[in-house]
């Protein structure tokens, strides 16, 4: 693209200075408002160079589909992902735990997310993984992603969510295989169970959580939320009737 | 008795909004002051407030656009300030101020300040290039234009009378919902919106008309100049896209009041329904504000160029190619909602195909300017730089109609960079080309050419160290509307888009410089003969300002370039064309219909939001009487006699004549 856009910026000055009117050498043509080669020229510029990017965004669409599994011999992870008033709740499935704004995952493997929310629209982003996607209540998407190695990566909402957003990030950690079974019977070994009144304490609102686990998870709970099985987050529960009207700093 | 409303709307324990409010309410109080002081109150409301007239509601709706930026860029300020102090630190604006203001500054720069002020430059010009008298409805116009004021002043008044939505400016359910917003603020901007699109719309309606039933005799759709045409695509898109709004805030309305479940959560409510629609609405929308600043470009090339615009059907198709293709891209909007690959390559491609008719736009400015005669005037300086910057931008939006692309940098500040990219660089850059090229048709008088120089290169150098530094960040995955953040590469870049947006604000202090030195001086910058420029379309052809009625006699177009035509003719028998016979002209007389009618609607709007039901019951009346009053009158025109018009007509053939040794020959 800046095979045209570079050239286009160069002669719109180049042929403004050009024909500056006090160019006595510049030739003044002032009835030429027509050419039917410079009109085919014009026209059959950007359409090729659509043509070209068209083909680009439909291959790149198909081959980059979140959705699609990535080529692997290897059965991928099962991560669950629910969206929270403001933090991130990962559930393992097969392993049967699950952690908050921690995300733990071996390097090297593919992940599979499913992912919704617990009350309003996020996205999940790990921006150098690849591909964000929205989490929406009442439904589920799906994303495919590797960590090639080891490493600790920033992840982040980039669906402006409410005032606890800015502090909605987590910490990716990609891990070797054997690092990983240590940490899930770390979790197993600690930390409280999720059931549904954990639940329900954990989708009330609230910032800057600390990263925790749980050693236990009630089966199914993730379809629960993705289903609306289980009551939405409640929103802001302040009591007080100033807040409601115009909004007051706390503290 | 008051609803929701008591004392504590009001946000003591907050200096910011508060002395802010404080010094533009004394700042209002002393204009009010003043005004009646020296007795203006009598001229402006008969001559302004109540005017009918296409031009001094066009003239309205541009100062209300250019009031509305200032508010709109201190938000502006606001926020980069804090994006610069907010690393490691929570900056000075805590969370619920800091969302409340770029919801504001997004609202405020689309709906207040993009809206008026190419509706006003549509207003103002479309009559005069058309050769007619006025719009087809002229009270209606009136109407349209205190609608949109009567929005705007509810905005402002959340600024301390509660609080602004701080859901960002498309208000995304479930956060607009009243589950998690349950304050005022939301419903501050749906009814400040829906009261703002019901003018808007009803705007539309009238330019449309207006273009589509009253040209001048001879003026055939094809000899329209292309800011008719653009100004003709951009009211269609008025008409079919607001009201597709209006339907989408009414829903949400209904969720916020009666516990409707449209977007809820809860009870089969789909959120990802207000996000389709409210792009249904919302890519149009683009396409209507850059339109007609396309057209202003056309113009001011085409005129600076001495010139005709090169391939005038080209534009004229590309116009109305943009014009169907953009309800066709709505969902590039949206790429990470996990559509599937079909539909997202299909709408990447469509989204693509928009540039094709863009870029033979740019194109064919391109070869407008080749072997012309270009004058470096201010209008000119802004096309050059959008053509400049409007490329960068086209590009940068062509990489995020690649839904892989889009998948890394969706919501980042790199697709806040690209439409701030093509919304100032094109809408603005544009609206500013357009008000130094009409300046002087509206008022009589030239605006200052240094200042007004100085000003482009501050905006435009300011754009760039504003923006570029944006794209950057954008990269390195910095996601919009963050508060504060903990990234250490992204904190020089938001050092310089402050500095950028300070040098925006010195391009913003030359332009008030720059009209109070010229009004100041204006006696020595008349323009006489109503032809500054060396014009080529028909607003050249009458008086600066134009009399009330426009024209003492309705051109008869004899081809594309109405007046150039005439000005080459009256050159090669090197006089001017016979004094044609002149007749009283019928024109409509004032109204207060307009204004008294969004009085009604702020009220309305106000007691809605506070939920006071019997002010609501009034303020509803009011407004239906006001209709009734207007649709019993029983006078609604006034004659100018001939002799007026005989004498506002041959006073500038006279000042015509004697320019004559000025004019230009071809050479």
């Amino acid at each position: 693209m800046l095979m045209i856009v570079v050239p286009v910026v160069i002669a719109t000055l180049a042929f403004a200075w050009w024909f500056r009117e006090s160019n006595t050498k510049a030739r003044y043509l002032p009835d030429w408002a027509y050419s039917g080669r410079v009109e085919f020229v014009v026209w059959a510029i950007p359409v090729l160079v659509i043509l070209f990017l068209g083909g680009i965004a439909w291959i790149g669409s198909h081959e980059l589909d979140p959705r699609k599994a990535l080529p692997s011999r290897v059965r991928p992870l099962e991560v669950q992902v629910v969206s929270l008033d403001w933090k991130w709740l990962f559930i393992y499935p097969e392993q049967g735990v699950a952690s908050v704004n921690q995300l733990v995952v071996p390097a090297g493997i593919p992940v599979h997310f499913s992912l919704t929310s617990a009350s309003v629209m996020n996205a999940f982003f790990v921006p150098q993984l690849g591909t964000m996607i929205y989490t929406m209540h009442g439904m589920t998407t799906q994303l495919n992603l590797q960590a090639d190695r080891p490493g600790v990566f920033h992840g982040l909402s980039s669906q402006y969510s409410g005032d606890g957003f800015s502090d909605m990030a987590f910490e990716m950690h990609a891990v070797p295989a054997d690092q990983f079974a240590g940490w899930i019977g770390a979790a197993r070994g600690a930390g409280p169970v999720l059931d549904e009144q954990g639940y329900a304490q954990l989708a009330r609102q609230s910032e800057n959580v600390r990263p925790f686990t749980y050693r236990a998870v009630q089966p199914r709970l993730f379809e629960a939320v993705a289903t609306e099985k289980l009551a939405p987050g409640p929103g802001p529960e302040t009591t007080d009737p100033d807040a409601m009207v115009s909004p007051r700093t706390e503290g | 008795m008051l609803g929701k409303l008591g004392w504590n709307a009001i946000p003591f324990d907050q200096p910011i909004p508060l002395v802010s409010s404080a010094v533009v309410g004394i700042v209002l109080l002393g204009v009010l002051v003043w005004v009646w002081a020296k007795g203006y109150v009598p001229y402006l409301w008969s001559e302004w407030i109540t005017s009918v007239d296409h031009k001094r509601i066009g003239v309205m709706y541009c100062v209300l656009a250019m009031v509305m930026l200032l508010r709109g860029f201190i938000d502006a300020m606001m926020m980069r300030t804090q994006q610069a102090m907010a690393f490691h630190s929570p900056g000075y604006l805590p969370p619920e101020h800091y969302n409340q203001i770029f919801s504001a500054h997004g609202t405020i720069m689309i709906f207040f300040v993009g809206m008026p002020f190419v509706v006003g430059l549509m207003n103002f010009v479309v009559p005069l290039q058309l050769g007619v008298r006025d719009v087809a409805f002229p009270t209606l116009n009136s109407v349209s234009f205190w609608l949109t004021a009567s929005g705007a002043l509810l905005v402002n008044i959340s600024l301390v009378v509660g609080e602004f939505a701080r859901t960002g400016w498309l208000a995304y359910p479930p956060l607009s919902e009243l589950r998690y917003s349950p304050g005022v603020g939301v419903d501050y901007y749906l009814w400040a919106l829906q009261i703002a699109g019901a003018g808007t719309l009803m705007g539309g309606i009238n330019l449309a008309t207006t273009i589509l039933k009253m040209r001048a005799p001879g003026m055939s759709y094809l000899r329209m100049p292309v800011f008719c045409w653009t100004a003709l695509a951009s009211n269609l898109l008025i008409i079919a896209a607001f009201p597709v709004l209006t339907a989408t805030f009414a829903m949400l309305l209904l969720d916020r009041y009666f516990g409707f479940h449209f977007f809820t959560n809860e009870a089969g409510g789909n959120a990802m329904m207000f996000v389709n629609l409210i792009w249904v609405w919302g890519h149009p929308e683009v396409y209507i504000l850059i339109l007609p600043a396309f057209g202003t470009f056309s113009e001011v090339v085409s005129t600076f160029s001495s010139k005709p615009l090169f391939g005038y059907r080209s534009m004229v198709i590309a116009t109305m190619a943009i014009c169907i293709l953009s309800f066709m891209v709505w969902l590039h909007h949206f790429f990470t909602m996990g559509a599937g690959a079909d539909v997202n390559a299909i709408f990447g491609i469509v989204s693509m195909i928009i540039a094709v008719p863009t870029g033979v736009k740019i194109f064919n400015w391109l070869f407008t300017m080749y072997g012309g005669r270009v004058r470096f005037h201010t209008p000119l300086l802004w096309a050059l730089g959008f053509m400049v910057t409007f490329a960068v931008g086209g590009m940068t939006g062509v990489l995020l109609a690649v839904p892989p692309a889009d998948f890394l940098l969706h919501n980042s500040l790199f697709l806040v960079a690209h439409f701030h990219n093509v919304i100032i660089g094109g809408v603005l850059f544009g609206a500013f080309a357009g008000y130094n090229y009409w300046f002087p048709k509206a008022f009589g008088f030239m605006l200052d050419e240094r200042l007004g120089k100085v000003a482009f290169w501050c905006w435009f150098v300011g754009f760039y160290m504003a923006f570029v530094p944006l794209y950057a960040v954008g990269l390195l995955g910095m996601t919009r509307r963050m508060q504060h953040y903990d990234v250490a590469a992204w904190h020089p870049w938001l050092l310089v888009a402050l500095g950028g947006a300070l040098l925006i604000l010195c391009g913003i202090g030359c332009q008030i410089a720059q009209l109070v030195v010229s009004i100041r001086t204006r006696e020595r910058r008349r323009d006489l003969t109503g032809d500054p420029w060396d014009g080529r379309s028909l607003e050249w052809a009458t008086p600066s300002p134009p009399p009330s009625f426009n024209f003492p006699v309705l051109p008869d177009v004899e081809g594309e370039e109405a007046y150039w035509g005439v000005k080459q003719r009256a050159l090669d028998a090197q006089r001017l064309a016979e004094e044609p016979e002149y007749h009283a002209i019928e024109m409509p007389r004032n109204s207060p219909t307009g204004v008294v009618t969004a009085f009604f609607a702020t009220v309305t709007g106000f007691s809605l939001i506070w939920h006071i039901w019997w002010l609501v019951a009034l303020g509803l009346l009011g407004a239906f009487a006001t209709f009734v009053v207007f649709a019993w009158r029983d006078e609604e025109e006034y004659e100018v006699p001939v002799e007026e018009v005989a004498r506002v007509d041959r006073a500038r053939r006279r000042a015509r004549v004697e320019a004559m040794p000025d004019w230009r020959r071809p050479a």
